[in-house]
């Protein structure tokens, strides 16, 4: 060894003897909670970041399905786990937003801290195949005409689709009816049988039933490279670029720089090649919300979530 | 021959060396489970689900989908010889199966359960593979107003199916209606009944409850009664059923069936509904309904022949038209996403390997069913000759793992063992549970679709008479209301009754 690179090499070494222990982080197993079911969005979506985790770090990460309550049962135990690093949580907008001004869940937004967003799946509305509605336009047409017998299934009471929906009257200048059903799932059948105008949902409904359903406009930056022909709400005319948002949160005992450390490690999965495609593949959108930015991400998005909330007379 | 055709596909990949071999492991993991009180499909297919990553997507999911009908097979045997059910869907199997148990015929009723299942299954391949699309069509012209009005229908055959006093019958299903109210109502999203618990936020799950009455609740009752019931297993002999048992069995299987195939395609519990109707039907039909509930044999093939029809019907959504109809199936959904398989029409077309192939494999998996479980019977049976101061607390401890892994939650413990103890206040008072869980299930699946019908609607009741599908299915209510209240009937079902006694 030349005498040059050994002092680089001794000068990295003493480097990162110098730093904290927890430099070496994840030096064990992390488990991760997920708010919902195994088979949901929010599960398939950690199980791909599983596989890319393992590869990067040299570590597992344990999933663990703690479902209830929409999300809440799991978030309102968020901070009764050690802030070693060791345990994360899947966290979800607009649902951390929403719940608490509902008022049935023992968490408050600020308890749950958040650490990185990588995902979105966008808005979207969606109708079936044999459905007379070929465009935005012609929904809107028929929303003014039909007005309260024009319905939309959506997922939930006071949920992300329920916020979508309120969002897209308020855009068409429409009272339509909302539709609420137990889960995405489940009102599928009702918009493939024709028994309501249209499904607000998301992107991932019309890549799981391409060629049974037809997507109208979408809620996304830009136009999704799966669905080039269908416009943006954006290109509508509507300041729309929302959905289901998913992340990672931590216990509020965490310290700061494991807090970085692990935004680093997702945005570092969100930029694997492999992990990119399959989740294009799954309709999920990538995004780098960053922990620096958090702030200013959730107050963004605090308040938009409220200004809605405050039409559907959730909150004052 | 485009069916055969595509059969003949299917086949050359369910019968190729790996895939075989995952299905034959899918099988005999799910008749472990099955077998096992309260260790479900839904926690094994979950935990499994990181595993099957190296596996191609075909074998994975041969073997995910072995795991969940073998699991209603094994399911049965728990039934019979224990008397608690293995899986829920085998909830009606106790009912007779375990009296022919102690009436000496173990042997009977597990090969009678087993033949029905390979009928059934056999049956339901070849349904999946003709009908599979058109099916669906079908189901899809089910909106709210229909499904209302079939669980009307449901819920009234309910009280066809107890026994005994039929007020006592109304009571049970009104009370497992109450009991399915507690949670977060849909429409509002307000919390029922919930006492301010967040683990009642999305209501009490079936587990606790099936498991907590027919599971808990049955130890309560057969320890008070102390050690002398365990004699009757001790030796199952007879595993050969006569020509006079098949050709009594042969019809009951034929309806469960179709029954079963029919109830497995709607969304929600399609074996446990299909089991409980095919045993209603039965008892409405026999010459002497008194024999049910002592051990009549038609009494477990219709209800194993119908959950394993409707467990394997229930792929037809799924591969149809990517719809769920239970949370295996979503799970399924989610197998099938992770390994890069969008579910929903276009699999048949884009994958028919996948398609056929795991069709195919539901035939080869029932077939390893039968082979797998009725020479070793003798090995369960083993299991019950145990003394029952090591069975009962080994069982205890299972069915505690088991509801305790449904959600993860030690909420659904303590709810199943409340349960436990009701359910044995219940058999007190001769008070039949089944209605009770036929409540639960279908109650709250009656009031979404009655407040969705008439959301869309616009608050207009008509809705339910104007549909000619709901029209009907309310026409057959009225009719087995009519049946079952007429002063005749009534006096004649209380003199068979009274005879039971």
């Amino acid at each position: 060894m030349k005498r040059r690179e050994f002092l680089v090499v001794g000068g990295a070494m003493a480097a990162s003897m110098a730093l904290p222990a927890r430099a070496a982080y994840p030096e064990k197993p992390v488990r991760m909670i997920i708010a919902f079911a195994p088979g949901g969005e929010s599960d398939i979506g950690a199980r791909q970041q599983q596989i890319v985790f393992r590869r990067l770090f040299g570590q597992e990460m344990v999933i663990e399905s703690k479902a209830g309550a929409g999300g809440a049962l799991a978030w309102s135990t968020l901070n009764t786990y050690p802030g070693d690093g060791y345990t994360v949580m899947g966290t979800n907008l607009p649902h951390i937003v929403l719940q608490p001004l509902e008022g049935n869940v023992q968490y408050k937004t600020e308890d749950v801290t958040n650490v990185h967003f990588y995902q979105y799946t966008p808005d979207a509305i969606i109708v079936r195949a044999e459905s007379p509605l070929k465009t935005y336009a012609d929904l809107v047409k028929a929303s003014k005409e039909g007005q309260d017998k024009v319905t939309f299934a959506g997922s939930g009471t006071n949920s992300a689709n329920h916020v979508a929906h309120t969002r897209l009257n308020r855009l068409m200048g429409t009272k339509t009816t909302y539709v609420p059903f137990k889960g995405t799932g489940d009102l599928v059948s009702s918009v493939l049988g024709g028994h309501v105008t249209a499904a607000m949902s998301y992107n991932t409904l019309a890549l799981t039933q391409k060629g049974k359903m037809r997507m109208l406009a979408v809620a996304s930056e830009k136009r999704l490279a799966a669905f080039p022909d269908v416009p943006t709400f954006k290109e509508l005319g509507g300041d729309w670029v929302d959905g289901a948002y998913r992340g990672v949160g931590v216990p509020k005992s965490t310290p700061e720089d494991l807090r970085k450390r692990i935004s680093d490690i997702f945005s570092e999965i969100n930029r694997d090649p492999e992990f990119r495609q399959k989740m294009a593949d799954g309709g999920f959108e990538l995004i780098d919300v960053t922990y620096d930015r958090m702030p200013a991400f959730m107050a963004e998005r605090t308040k938009a979530y409220l200004e809605i909330a405050r039409m559907m007379g959730l909150a004052k | 021959m485009e069916l055969l055709a595509n059969l003949q596909l299917g086949f050359g990949v369910a019968l190729a060396g790996t895939n075989i071999l995952y299905c034959f492991i899918g099988v005999l993991l799910g008749t472990l489970i099955g077998v096992l009180p309260g260790i479900g499909p839904v926690a094994t297919i979950a935990m499994l689900l990181p595993a099957t990553f190296v596996l191609p997507p075909v074998s994975a999911l041969i073997m995910l989908a072995g795991i969940y009908y073998g699991a209603s097979y094994g399911g049965s045997t728990t039934a019979i010889l224990v008397n608690l059910p293995g899986e829920v869907s085998s909830v009606v199997t106790c009912l007779d199966g375990y009296q022919m148990a102690r009436n000496g015929h173990a042997g009977k009723a597990l090969a009678i359960a087993a033949i029905g299942s390979f009928f059934a299954g056999t049956v339901a391949t070849l349904l999946v593979a003709a009908f599979a699309p058109p099916l669906a069509e079908l189901a899809l012209k089910f909106g709210p107003a229909d499904y209302f009005s079939l669980m009307v229908l449901g819920l009234i055959a309910a009280v066809v199916l107890a026994h005994g006093s039929l007020i006592k019958a109304v009571a049970m299903i009104v009370l497992g209606l109450l009991v399915g109210l507690i949670g977060t109502d849909v429409n509002s999203g307000v919390a029922r009944y919930s006492f301010g618990l967040p683990e009642l936020i999305d209501g009490v799950g079936i587990g606790p409850i099936a498991m907590g009455i027919f599971g808990f609740g049955e130890i309560i009752r057969n320890l008070e009664h102390g050690q002398k019931r365990d004699v009757f297993v001790k030796k199952v002999t007879g595993l050969m059923p006569t020509w006079q048992d098949l050709k009594v069995s042969a019809l009951p299987i034929v309806r469960g069936t179709t029954l079963g195939s029919a109830l497995g395609i709607l969304p929600g519990g399609g074996p446990i509904l299909g089991s409980f109707s095919a045993y209603t039907l039965e008892k409405k039909l026999a010459k002497d309904p008194s024999r049910f509930g002592k051990g009549a044999i038609e009494g477990v093939a219709a209800p194993e022949s119908a959950n394993n029809a409707a467990a394997q019907t229930s792929f037809i959504p799924l591969l149809t038209l990517g719809i769920p109809s239970n949370p295996v199936m979503a799970l399924m959904i989610g197998a099938m996403i992770i390994h890069g398989i969008q579910p929903g029409p276009q699999i048949m077309t884009a994958k028919p390997d996948l398609f056929w192939g795991m069709i195919a494999s539901m035939w080869v998996g029932n077939l390893l069913l039968v082979v797998l479980n009725l020479p070793m019977i003798g090995m369960w049976v083993k299991l019950l000759t145990l003394e029952y101061r090591f069975l009962y607390p080994a069982i205890l401890i299972f069915c505690c793992i088991g509801v305790y892994s449904i959600n993860n939650t030690w909420m659904d413990v303590i709810l199943a063992a409340g349960f436990g103890f009701i359910g044995y206040l219940f058999g007190k008072l001769d008070c039949e549970a089944a209605p009770l869980l036929l409540g639960f299930v279908l109650g709250p699946m009656m009031e979404e679709n009655l407040r969705r019908a008439l959301l869309l609607s616009r608050g207009d009741p008509a809705v339910f008479v104007t549909r000619p599908i709901s029209a009907t299915l309310l026409v057959l209510a009225v009719l087995l209301l009519v049946i079952v209240a007429a002063p005749a009937v009534r006096k004649k079902r209380e003199e068979t009754f009274v005879e039971e006694e």
